[in-house]
């Protein structure tokens, strides 16, 4: 099996210093709809000035390098207990070279691995076998602060007045955005997972926000609600970093998931504007990056 | 744009307002949680007695905090095992988690600016007209940007707590903030949480 860390240790610089175009298209465009002089102007100038010195100088966009969320998906053959040790190897690596901020804090005793490797959840690793002969590894660094806003609402919500139904999930999201004001660094994207249980909303809250901005969920009920909540929520006025201002959130990703018939649960996972995500795909001897 | 030089004088914070874009230059410390809950448990509530080097770090921050400014920030550093310190990314981090220690900190040092993001609660609302100090918002994420604005790192106190914990001693020049919490009991934070929360109710109500 071919080893792949010095590949992964590449996807790793990319995805903490190069922001994907589709981020950074938003970013601009949204500087026009803020009034100039305005502290929300000057915070979108500032981050698209970091964003191109980052670039240039394959330094961390944030320094808050995140959670590191590998999706690995593999052709059958590929040995993923191999695969798992050349992406530990490649993250500290990365770390050492401060492409990455050291962030494994031990939870109980306290103590930051210095390497960014904690136990079997962090680096946090998704790995599955598919068909054909290209294998695609993605990665997501998703930030505290952001993901300290995260919110997850079992409906029915009273005092939300939020029933079971989509029209239930348009409140509970809108009121999560709300209570995010400018904690989450905003402008946030947000992912949106109803139901399944506690653990999967959260897990896939999070998967949807791998695909590109702009895409929409395949069923027209759920794109509408995309496209309805992300202006609804840039309605409530907060702005770039909290300080008021017309962009709040740049897009809004929705997936459906299976429930039990006693739980609907609605998860936000909310991403900020430094919305890191890259992938590899290793094709034959060929290794191309997006 | 407002430029500002750190030590800051009681008159040049209380003609801060908040909403004013402010470029700051001088010497600051940075200092995160195990900082804060170090500072309160040792030398102002004294519920821990000092130990190794507590002693002289605290008089090594005493004059640099007095006028000063503290940072809410866990940078990214280079050159750990040589000790030429330079810092790659060097954003701000989530303020709210120091409300129960900070207006008690710059109070006991006099210190007249902290930096973060996100805002702070009434403690230290209320802290910013008694000390008098304002707090400014630096620009989250903007790590990289931020950290071309630190010409120097003088030193490094408390390295066990960790490279994002420990209490870095830096230069900047012209490092971008807005003052959202000033002197005069004023905060951007309570009046977009507001009047944001009107648009939510009407939202809501549909
Ligand atoms: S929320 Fe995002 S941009 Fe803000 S500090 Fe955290 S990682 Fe950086």
């Amino acid at each position: 099996m071919r080893d792949l860390t010095r590949e992964i240790l590449e996807l790793i610089r990319r995805t903490s210093s190069d922001l994907p175009a589709d981020v950074e298209e938003r970013l601009r465009a949204a500087i026009e709809k803020e009034t100039p002089g305005s502290a929300a102007r000057g915070a979108l100038e500032t981050i698209l000035k970091n964003v191109e010195l980052s670039r240039q100088n394959s330094s961390p966009i944030c320094q808050d390098t995140g959670t590191p969320i590998f999706y690995v998906r593999h052709p059958e053959g590929w040995s993923t207990r191999k695969l798992r040790e050349q992406i530990r190897t490649a993250l500290a690596e990365a770390t050492a070279r401060s492409y990455m901020r050291p962030n494994a804090v031990d939870a109980v005793y306290d103590k930051n691995s210095g390497n960014n490797l904690g136990g079997d959840d962090f680096p946090y690793i998704h790995f599955e076998e598919v068909e054909g002969d290209e294998l695609t590894i993605e990665l997501m660094l998703k930030g505290g602060g952001c993901e300290n806003v995260g919110a997850q609402y079992s409906l029915p919500d009273n005092r939300l007045g939020a029933g079971r139904d989509l029209s239930g999930v348009r409140k509970a999201v809108l009121d999560a955005v709300h209570k995010a004001q400018g904690q989450g660094c905003a402008p946030g994207i947000l992912g949106v997972a109803i139901g399944g249980d506690r653990g999967s909303g959260y897990l896939k809250s999070k998967e949807v926000l791998f695909e590109k901005i702009g895409e929409r969920n395949p069923d027209p009920k759920l794109a509408e609600l995309e496209e309805q909540l992300t202006q609804e929520a840039n309605r409530l006025g907060i702005g770039p970093m909290g300080f008021g201002g017309g962009t709040t959130v740049i897009d809004t990703k929705i997936t459906g998931l299976s429930r039990l018939p006693a739980s609907y649960f609605v998860t936000v996972s909310y991403m900020c504007w430094a919305y890191r995500r890259r992938k590899m795909i290793v094709k034959g001897e060929q290794v191309l990056y997006d | 744009m407002r430029e500002v030089t750190i030590p800051i004088s009681d008159e040049v914070i209380r003609s801060l307002k908040v909403g004013e874009p402010v470029n700051l230059s001088g010497v600051m410390i940075t200092a995160r949680d195990a900082a804060h809950k170090w500072m309160i448990e040792t030398f102002i509530k004294k519920t821990r007695a000092p130990q190794g080097d507590d002693l002289q770090v605290y008089e090594a921050l005493r004059p640099l905090l007095n006028g000063g400014v503290i940072y809410h920030c866990g940078p990214v550093v280079s050159g750990l095992d040589t000790k030429q310190y330079k810092f790659v990314a060097a954003g701000p981090t989530t303020s709210i988690r120091e409300e129960p220690y900070q207006a008690d900190v710059m109070k006991h040092f006099n210190a007249k600016g902290v930096i973060g993001k996100g805002g702070m609660g009434a403690k230290t609302l209320q802290g910013c007209q008694e000390v008098p100090f304002v707090y400014f918002h630096a620009i989250g994420g903007a790590a990289t940007y931020i950290a071309q604005s630190v010409e120097t790192v003088l030193g490094v106190y408390k390295y066990e707590f960790g490279v994002p914990e420990a209490i870095w001693v830096i230069r900047v020049r012209d490092f971008p903030v807005v003052v959202t919490m000033d002197a005069h009991g004023q905060s951007l934070h309570e009046v977009v949480e507001k009047d944001s929360g009107k648009v939510l109710a009407d939202l809501l109500a549909k």
